[in-house]
């Protein structure tokens, strides 16, 4: 089956990744801005990750036969320092205005600090401003559930928002429903040990139903699984769900939020 | 055999993989009820029997369980 992994950041992984991706069926990829693993020292190394991001990563995921897609922000961990912050905002214009730049992400919340709520508000105000679709980045274990709290408070009170245009990433059983019920895209994050596993994806459209939801590896420089999507496929395959379910929740989707943003070329 | 004490809190190394493993046993749990449910079925009371034993205080939890699921040699 055909699918595709909106958010996995391709710059960690190898061409091994890669081969097998494409080899599974994967046709294209989201890649979020993201921590890379340690804080960067100056907004001169985001500009220069942007440029990976949007120069490069695409050409070593078409010499798989794969589409690349991004999408360009602070991410919640470095955005605690706000001055570098608003710097790397600065730049985010110009990337924006690349082809195949989907909107602002991955941005969010980390510790749910006052800096971090800082940074993430110019970064709405930016996005509001421009008409950009978002991606969040919602927190870790603890932090999740009142992280999440937070984002979505921030979005309800602007009533630029769309919400069909937003996306809260690393949704699992205590925060998807306010975030469906929103109306926001709810992301599921197969993760090994601190997000979901593809059975628990899998309760989640029993539970709730395909529409809106997307199904992402999120695989990065740690532990965790670039064939995620197609771990998620055989596991709804087991539960006796028939393809044309499977193809809305990884195929059609993605595709349907992807093509929502002014730069997406298919 | 001595048994070997690690240095440190043992939490602090398996903390995450036990909330994993807890989540991922509710998620089980809710999934045999939207199936429809296994009342009666004594796998069901061997589960529930085993979950007392891990959340008791006795050390050796894992035996236990392991005859919670084993045969009799007496019958
Ligand atoms: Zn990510």
């Amino acid at each position: 089956m055909y699918f595709f992994d909106p958010h996995i950041h391709v710059a960690s992984r190898t061409t091994d990744d890669l081969q097998a991706l494409a080899r599974a069926g994967c046709v294209g990829l989201g890649e979020p801005a993201f921590w890379m693993g340690y804080d960067r020292t100056a907004a001169v190394c985001f500009y220069d990750y942007f440029r990976q991001l949007t120069e490069w990563e695409p050409k070593r995921v078409a010499n798989y036969g794969m589409a690349h897609w991004a999408w360009v922000g602070m991410n919640a961990k470095e955005a605690e320092n706000v001055g570098l912050a608003r710097e790397v905002i600065a730049l985010l214009p110009e990337f924006l205005d690349r082809p195949n730049v989907l909107g602002v992400g991955e941005i969010g919340l980390n510790k749910c600090t006052r800096n971090e709520l800082t940074t993430l508000e110019e970064l709405v105000a930016l996005a509001l401003a421009r008409g950009e679709q978002l991606l969040f980045h919602t927190p870790h274990l603890e932090e999740k559930y009142r992280g999440t709290g937070m984002i979505l408070d921030l979005l309800a009170a602007d009533d630029r928002v769309v919400p069909e245009r937003v996306w809260i990433d690393h949704c699992e059983e205590h925060t998807i429903r306010p975030v469906l019920e929103a109306g926001y895209w709810a992301g599921l994050t197969l993760y090994p040990t601190t997000k979901m596993t593809p059975e628990r994806a899998v309760d989640m459209i029993e539970i709730y139903g395909p529409e809106r939801i997307l199904v992402t590896s999120s695989a990065d420089w740690g532990p965790s699984d670039p064939m995620a999507v197609p771990a998620f496929i055989q596991a709804m395959r087991r539960r006796g769900h028939d393809d044309a379910l499977i193809r809305r929740v990884v195929y059609d989707n993605p595709l349907r939020l992807m093509r929502q943003s002014r730069n997406f070329q298919g | 055999m001595a048994e070997t004490a690690s240095s440190g809190n043992p939490l602090d190394k398996d903390f995450l993989q036990i909330r994993a493993r807890l989540i991922e046993l509710a998620a089980a749990m809710d999934r045999v009820d939207r199936g429809g449910g296994a009342a009666g079925d004594p796998r069901l009371e061997q589960i529930r029997r085993s979950l007392a034993i891990v959340a008791g205080n006795e050390p050796n939890r894992a035996e236990q369980v392991q005859m919670e699921f084993s045969l009799s040699a007496r019958g």
